[in-house]
Order: structure tokens, then C-alpha cells, then sequence
């Protein structure tokens, strides 16, 4: 029963982890960026959708549209207002950029999570569920909206897969996370490619914040971990792979849920700790890196 | 400016400084003694950052360790302040070794990962064991280092100024000048017979131990062991927000940051919530528009 239980529950966070995460490492791919205001653009999301719902009365529907809209906002505001000017500064040697681009957005994430805590509180908020109710799954009763989570989940990455494999857009974008001199070479714009891959970004680091939302629900406080867990995830996986990333999601996520239930929920982060060390003294480029 | 004047122009603030429990109230003393301690953190991180290249997130694992080994020596054993400073600065230093056997291995993002998941162990492994550490809510100390404002605002600021000198000396001398130059280029500097492991260590161990002097000392300064002074993530950012306000790579620009940094965050408490925002704002515009840093700013305008 508990074993069922773990499995449930493991499988539906482990999806959410899974899209925040492949955002996170698309963007790694594509231009070298790790993105530590990533926790704060999820949180965003979440409490526009709750405000959404709430208090400007669109329902948890247009709710749920509006915080993702505000994630690919932020997101784009994040890249031309701090990510953009650092990597074209003349000011910065290129060697420095990397340690730039990770302060800029470290203080960037701190300013919207310090902003959406003075609006709105820090106290914990939780989305409208999109589907009310609960039902049995294989005897553990399950609420639908955690059902719900792992479906767009899945359907996200299902139609993130179609994108990149069957679309010309995707197959840019690959080819991006490849060779992006080459790219430049064969007449593509970089800065239309990075356009694009910011807004997919938003919209991912949108969806897993929405849908966290409505599962878990946030607040400001959770900013600093909900980065970490994304940074640990696409490490253990592998920087700038995205299968990587997915493997790494469900390890991390059923970790956490397989010591919640049977240790402690206290400690629910340390063997993750514990494994990450291990993965990068042994295997650095983690386990499907490329490098 | 070169290596005398520099000197020279130090010590004449640091003796400004000294007289000014003269002049100026406790509480402006008592924001300047925290200011000081947050001070000798940044400097550390230079060295490591702005010398040898290490992109250390998390200073708060060096401090913290310093800290809580002397401060559950001193609530347990009852050692006294000294002696457990020397074995939380000693400890300091064993956490640097266990930091710098996967810096020497790994690069950029992953090295920076391993800070961060240190610090991240330590203040669960505190929080965990909450029974001997005090856990959220702090240990408290039976020893302070002293009562009065003024004593206290002397042994910070003599604190500071003997870092200060050996960390800038440091930085200036030849030792400095290879860090540099395996930080930039390990391969180059390996190539011109520098042994860039050797110094790198060195760096580890130079920057733990006055991380961990200067944790331990700001514990007996405020009485109590607390995660949000010493461990948490935010106080390492701060740490890092400071030296590259103040310019890295110069160490003396970590310093100014840092006092900076506390006395910004003071005048602007007024502000409440918003005052952690002014400040994050405040530090990603020097970011964009000056990268080199208050200090940088003054030395690049004068060199041209």
C-alpha cells in the first residue's frame, strides 16, 4: 500500500521536477547560462496563477494561462535586462562572464523573490486545482489533480520532443546546443535563437510552477530550494542533456519521496545531497553528459 | 599605486578608525564591528575567487564550520575563547582541504555545485542534530569576548587590519602573482614550472583559516551560534555581493563592500522588506554598469 503510495507520488513530482529541470538545461545547451533565478520565475508563475484565479477573477483556468504568460514575460526580462547585457558587456573579460551571469541572476532572483514577498506575503499560496476531487488509483486514493500534473507533464515533454525532432524552430535549436558557431556559420541570427529559447524556457519554468502550485503550493521561501533542486538535477543528468535531465528528475524526485515516507520528511533533501557529491567526484559530467 | 603607498594609506585609515570609539555612538560601533567580521569573510573569498580563480558559493561552509566547532567546544567542553577559535580556525581549514580535492578536479559550474551542496549538508546536518546544536533557534555561548562597545569594536577592527595586511600582503606578493596566473591559465602557468596544485591548496587553506577565525570570532562576539549568521545561503551571497561590489581581485575592495554593504542594509531597514531588494538591485546595476567594482572603478580611472 505504501509502496503504491510512493510510487504515485514519487511518479507525479518526479514529472514536475522533470519539465522545470529540462528548461533549465535547454537554456545551458544553448548558451552556456545557468539560470539561478530559475527558482524565482517558478514561484512567479505559481502566484500569478493563485492571484489569477483569486483576485482578478479569471477562474483556474485563465488563472493557470496568466501565470504562465508571466513566466515567459519574466523570463525575457530576465534575459534582455541581466543575462544579454553581461555577455555582450566589453567591460567583462570572457573568462568572467560564466561566475557574471551566475551573480547577476543570483541578485535577480533574490530581487523578484524580495518583490513577490513585499505584493503578496511570503506566506505559503496554493493554486486552484484545475480538477477538483479525488479518485482511486490501483486502491491509493489519489487527488485527480496530481493524476492531472503528470499528464500535462508528459504531454509537455511529448510535445517538447515533436518540437525539437520534427520541427525546423527544434531543429535549430538542437543545433544550437551543438555547434552554435557553426549555426552563425550557416546564416542563422544567435540572438533570434536565444529569443526563442528563452520564451520555450518561460514556458516550462511556467507550467512546473503553476503545476506545483496546485500540488504542493509555494511561497517566496521556496525560491532558494526550488533552484537548487533544478541545478542538482540537471547535474546529476548531465549539463545540457536533456534525456539526462529527465533521469535525473526521477531519480531526485523518488529519492525524496522514498525518504520522506520511510525516514523522516525532515530530511527529505540529504541523501540527494549525499548522491550529488558522489556523482561529481566520480562522474562530473554526470550521467549522461556530454563532456 | 604601488606596494609602499598602498600600505602607508591603509594604516593611516586603520588608525582613523581605532579612534573613532572617541567620537561616535554604540550602536554605529556595533554595526561597524559586525561590518569588520563581514569584512575579513569577503577578503577570503577574494583570494580564493579573485586569485585563484575558485568559484567558491559557499564561503558559509568555511565560516560555519570555523564557528560551530568553537562554539560547541566552548557550550560542551568549555575551552576557552582562544582555544576554541585556534581549533574552529583548525577545522576551518580541514573543510578547505575537503573543498579543494574537487576543485582541483572539476571546473567552473560543477566546482561551484560542490560549494554549494556543502553548505546546503551542513546547515541540514545542523538543523538534523537541532538536540546538540541549538538548531534554527542557536547555541548559546557561556563565554563573550567582551561586554563594552568600544573593546569590541578594538579586537574587530585589530582583527581586520592584521587579515587585512596578510591577505593583501599575500595578494602582492610572488605567491600572489603565480595564484593569478594558475587561476587565469592553469595550463600556461604549469607550463612555466609554477606548481599550480601546491599554490592552489595553499589558497584553500589560507582563505578557510581566516574564514573560520573570523566565523568563530563573531560568535563570541554576539554570545550565540545561529544558522542565519553564520551557515545560511544568504549570508554567503551576501559574502560574495560584498567583494564584487568592491572590486575583486584587489582584497582591500572586499573590505570596503562589506562595511558598505552592512551599513546599506541599516539605513535602509526603514524600508523594511524592500531593503534586501534595494540592496540586490543596488549590487546587479554595479554588476552591469561598473563590473570592476567601487575599488576597480578608483584604480582603472587613475591608471589611464
Amino acid at each position: 500500500m505504501q509502496f503504491l503510495q510512493i510510487l504515485i507520488d514519487g511518479f507525479a513530482i518526479s514529472s514536475l521536477y522533470g519539465i522545470g529541470a529540462i528548461g533549465f538545461t535547454l537554456i545551458f545547451g544553448v548558451s552556456g547560462v545557468l539560470n539561478l533565478s530559475h527558482g524565482a520565475i517558478m514561484v512567479m508563475a505559481a502566484v500569478a496563477a493563485w492571484a489569477g484565479a483569486g483576485d482578478l477573477g479569471f477562474g483556474p483556468y485563465g488563472g493557470a494561462a496568466f501565470g504562465v504568460t508571466v513566466a515567459v514575460l519574466t523570463s525575457l526580462v530576465t534575459y534582455g535586462l541581466v543575462v544579454r547585457p553581461i555577455q555582450t558587456s566589453t567591460r567583462i573579460a570572457r573568462e568572467e562572464r560564466e561566475i557574471f551571469v551566475l551573480t547577476g541572476t543570483l541578485l535577480w532572483g533574490i530581487m523578484l523573490q524580495e518583490a513577490i514577498a513585499y505584493f503578496f506575503t511570503s506566506n505559503p499560496k496554493t493554486v486552484l486545482p484545475l480538477i477538483p476531487g479525488v479518485v482511486s488509483l490501483i486502491g491509493v486514493r489519489t487527488p485527480a489533480q496530481e493524476i492531472l500534473t503528470a499528464a500535462v507533464a508528459w504531454a509537455v515533454i511529448g510535445l517538447l520532443w515533436l518540437l525539437v525532432n520534427r520541427t525546423k524552430t527544434g531543429r535549430v535549436l538542437l543545433a544550437a546546443s551543438i555547434n552554435p558557431r557553426g549555426l552563425t556559420l550557416l546564416g542563422f541570427e544567435m540572438s533570434t535563437i536565444y529569443f526563442y529559447v528563452w520564451a520555450l524556457y518561460g514556458l516550462l519554468a511556467g507550467i512546473a510552477g503553476v503545476l506545483l502550485g496546485a500540488f504542493l503550493g509555494v511561497s517566496s521561501d521556496n525560491v532558494g530550494q526550488l533552484t537548487a533542486s533544478a541545478f542538482s538535477i540537471v547535474v546529476l543528468g548531465g549539463l545540457g542533456s536533456v534525456g539526462g535531465s529527465l533521469i535525473g528528475a526521477y531519480v531526485v524526485g523518488y529519492l525524496e519521496t522514498v525518504t520522506a515516507y520511510l525516514i523522516a520528511p525532515s530530511i527529505r533533501t540529504i541523501p540527494v545531497l549525499l548522491l550529488l557529491v558522489l556523482v561529481v567526484y566520480v562522474r562530473p559530467q554526470g550521467l549522461l553528459g556530454r563532456r | 599605486m604601488d606596494n609602499r603607498k598602498s600600505f602607508a594609506a591603509i594604516l593611516i585609515v586603520l588608525a582613523a578608525l581605532a579612534l573613532l570609539p572617541f567620537g561616535v555612538s554604540g550602536y554605529i560601533l556595533g554595526l561597524l564591528t559586525l561590518g569588520f567580521y563581514t569584512a575579513v569573510f569577503a577578503m577570503s573569498w577574494d583570494l580564493l575567487f579573485g586569485f585563484a580563480g575558485e568559484v567558491n558559493f559557499g564561503p558559509s561552509f568555511l565560516i560555519g564550520t570555523g564557528a560551530y566547532t568553537a562554539g560547541l567546544l566552548n557550550h560542551y567542553a568549555i575551552w576557552p575563547i582562544w582555544a576554541c577559535t585556534m581549533a574552529g580556525a583548525g577545522a576551518a581549514v580541514i573543510g578547505g582541504l575537503l573543498l579543494a580535492v574537487p576543485a582541483l578536479r572539476l571546473r567552473g559550474p560543477y566546482f561551484g555545485l560542490v560549494t554549494l551542496v556543502a553548505v546546503l549538508l551542513l546547515q541540514n546536518m545542523i538543523v538534523l542534530f537541532a538536540g546538540t546544536t541549538g538548531g534554527e533557534i542557536g547555541l548559546d555561548l557561556p563565554d563573550v569576548l567582551a561586554v563594552d562597545d568600544s573593546n569590541n569594536y578594538w579586537i574587530a577592527l585589530a582583527f581586520m587590519g592584521i587579515s587585512g595586511l596578510l591577505l593583501f600582503g599575500l595578494s602582492r606578493s610572488a605567491v600572489g602573482l603565480i595564484l593569478q596566473a594558475s587561476g587565469q591559465d592553469a595550463v600556461q602557468a604549469g607550463a612555466l614550472g609554477f606548481n599550480v596544485t601546491k599554490h592552489k591548496l595553499a589558497a584553500f587553506c589560507v582563505s578557510a583559516l581566516f574564514s573560520g577565525l573570523a566565523g568563530a570570532m563573531l560568535i563570541f562576539y554576539e554570545g550565540t551560534a545561529s544558522v542565519g549568521t553564520v551557515v545560511d545561503i544568504g549570508v554567503g551571497v551576501q559574502v560574495i555581493i560584498a567583494a564584487v561590489l568592491g572590486g575583486r581581485r584587489t582584497i582591500l575592495g572586499a573590505a570596503l563592500g562589506a562595511v558598505f554593504l552592512i551599513g546599506a542594509g541599516e539605513m535602509l531597514r526603514p524600508l523594511g522588506e524592500l531593503s534586501t531588494f534595494v540592496v540586490s538591485a543596488v549590487a546587479l546595476v554595479v554588476i552591469l554598469f561598473v563590473p570592476g567594482g567601487f575599488l576597480g572603478a578608483v584604480l582603472h580611472g587613475e591608471r589611464r
